[in-house]
């Protein structure tokens, strides 16, 4: 039972990139136990062929579930499309990414199969013949080192934490038939959003306001040093502004709202309450600006500036548009 | 329509969190508790469905221990109509509480079973899906905000890129996360009223944890930052370090 099973996403037929880092955190526990990497992809026929690139992360098999009533997620057929692959398979853990469609569907196919689910794991490690999860509590206030007395452990790891890593070899592809399944949720309308921003909690650079900025007006300036970054840039907002009915609580950063770990976080004109710092004290890189020089952003910043956020915001996207040329 | 809410008492957000010195658990010493956050606006939720349809009962459903009798009456004094606490200690293990859960549940029948999204403290974000699973019922997570139509709910969610609004047929299992309503705080004739609501206790049925907790620890401190400068003149310092000693642009 040396076999690990990575669980792949796909949104519109193609993957998403916490698929990469799934594989490389199943890479890396198979490595630990001297075993071999599986891949489940779900999704409409041609998935299989885009989930064959998980090999260059270190995924031996691609099996892909593939039926034109599985593009978007469903979560009776994508449950039981799983579950039969974790059954058929003996496997030592089963990983699954931590994202909104995970939530929902590493739970149902725990207790389908009555095993036990590690949500959120931040680290993996193999001791001696077991594998140890460190995963946050309280928001990050604390963390837990646990093991799970069940075959398989289901483990469902958190966005931006398990970096991808290349690992090439060629994998192979494997179509399975798949069933769908009737659904008593069924969607009526989809309503487009003003924008197409990445979730927070799954975005590698957030730009983050607090009530310093005095007016949801003056989210603009945000926004435009978010355009500077680049793509894929998430805003972020402190609970004050979000009970204020500024920004959607699907904004919140903290510990009633989204633990986040990008690679860099700007926290602007937020001061830092301790529920705040809970949902993002494991970002790479924190920039504060702030201006109290005593709000207690500034000690878990990497870099602060002391000032008017509405003077430097402006200028610092366009020296970042400068640099990045 | 008939509805089950259940909660669970956790430390307040603004609490510090200590490890135990054995590092076998969280010191409870001097925190304060309270209602998931998650956990009132599904109260709320309910509360609201409840008006807005016209009739049925709202049940919260706790498993904890004595002192969650506190949280408990909080829930009816927001105007839920009885209690059920079963009377137990929690457990890391979800599928466990899961379990205990659900033969409860699987008794009371109810048309609707709401959870807050999930838990403030062990931020296991999995009980809700797990109850359904268990019971054979359809579930919808992160729901924003509910509305009754006749043998169903309709679900408003936030999706990537925007809304959606799903329709559920009854019965079935609701995750609940912020809406539009705050919830509602007790009235003084709520909370009089919440000393006579029945509160009923039995024995909780919970199966043995299957995670096998070795040890908590506080997070790693993060390196001492420094103050770049002043204003906008310290801009292309922060944007050099950013680039050349942080290597994120």
């Amino acid at each position: 039972m040396s076999r690990i099973l990575a669980i792949a996403e796909q949104r519109d037929g193609a993957l998403k990139r916490i698929s990469q880092e799934v594989v490389t955190a199943a890479r890396q526990v198979a490595d630990g136990i001297g075993g071999e990497v599986d891949v489940v992809v779900v999704g409409a026929a041609g998935i299989g062929a885009a989930a064959k690139a998980l090999g260059n992360y270190g995924a031996d098999r691609v099996l892909a579930v593939e039926h034109e009533a599985l593009g978007a997620y469903s979560p009776e057929s994508y449950t039981k499309a799983i579950a039969d692959q974790v059954q058929a398979g003996d496997y030592f853990a089963v990983l699954f990414p931590a994202t909104a469609v995970g939530r929902d569907l590493a739970p149902r196919v725990a207790a389908r199969l009555d095993v036990p689910l590690a949500s959120e794991a931040t680290a993996l490690e193999i001791e001696g013949e077991e594998l140890v999860i460190r995963r946050p509590v309280y928001a990050g206030k604390a963390f837990v080192d646990l093991t799970l007395d069940a075959a398989p452990r289901i483990v469902s790891v958190r966005a931006n934490i398990f970096r991808a890593h290349e690992s090439p070899r060629e994998a192979t592809v494997e179509t399975v038939a798949a069933e769908p399944q009737p659904s008593k949720a069924r969607v009526r309308e989809v309503h487009a959003g003003a924008g197409d921003k990445p979730d927070v909690a799954e975005a590698t650079v957030v730009v983050a306001g607090g009530r310093g900025l005095k007016d949801p007006e003056n989210w603009k300036i945000l926004e435009d040093l978010a355009d500077a970054l680049g793509d894929g840039v998430a805003l972020g907002a402190s609970r004050a502004v979000v009970d204020a009915g500024w920004r959607p609580h699907a904004e919140q950063v903290g510990q009633t709202g989204k633990v986040v770990s990008p690679q860099l976080y700007f926290a602007v004109a937020l001061s830092g309450a301790i529920q705040h710092l809970a949902g993002m004290r494991t970002a790479t890189t924190i920039v504060a600006v702030n201006k109290d020089p005593d709000a207690p952003i500034f000690k878990v910043a990497d870099y602060g500036i002391v000032g008017d956020a509405f003077e430097v915001i402006p200028r610092l996207a366009d020296e970042i548009r400068n640099a990045r040329g | 329509m008939n509805t089950v809410v259940c909660i669970k008492r956790v430390p307040d957000s603004e609490a510090r969190i200590k490890v135990a010195p054995d590092g076998q658990s969280i010191d409870p010493t001097g925190l304060k508790f309270i209602v998931s956050p998650y956990d009132e606006f599904a109260v709320e939720a309910a509360l609201r469905l409840k008006e807005q349809s016209g009739g049925g009962e709202t049940v919260a459903l706790t498993l904890g221990d004595a002192a969650a009798g506190e949280q408990v009456r909080s829930v009816l004094a927001m105007g839920a109509d009885r209690a059920i606490r079963l009377d137990g200690e929690g457990s890391p293990d979800g599928l466990s509480v899961a379990r205990a859960l659900a033969s409860e549940l699987r008794e009371l029948g109810p048309d609707l079973i709401l959870f807050g999204m999930k838990a403030m403290d062990d931020d296991q974000q999995q009980v809700g899906p797990m109850v359904a699973e268990l019971l054979g019922l359809p579930c919808v997570t992160v729901v924003a905000e509910l509305e009754a139509e006749d043998g169903k709910v309709l679900c408003h969610r936030e999706i990537e890129g925007g809304t959606e609004v799903v329709e559920l047929e009854l019965p079935a299992v609701v995750t609940v996360t912020k809406g539009p309503y705050e919830p509602r705080y007790p009235s003084l004739k709520g909370i009089m009223a919440a000393k006579k609501k029945p509160l009923e206790e039995k024995p909780a049925e919970v199966p043995a944890s299957r995670i096998k907790v070795r040890r908590y620890s506080e997070p790693p401190a993060r390196p001492e930052g420094k103050i770049v400068g002043e204003g906008p003149d310290a801009v292309p310092e922060l944007v050099r370090l950013l680039r050349d000693e942080a290597k994120v642009l």
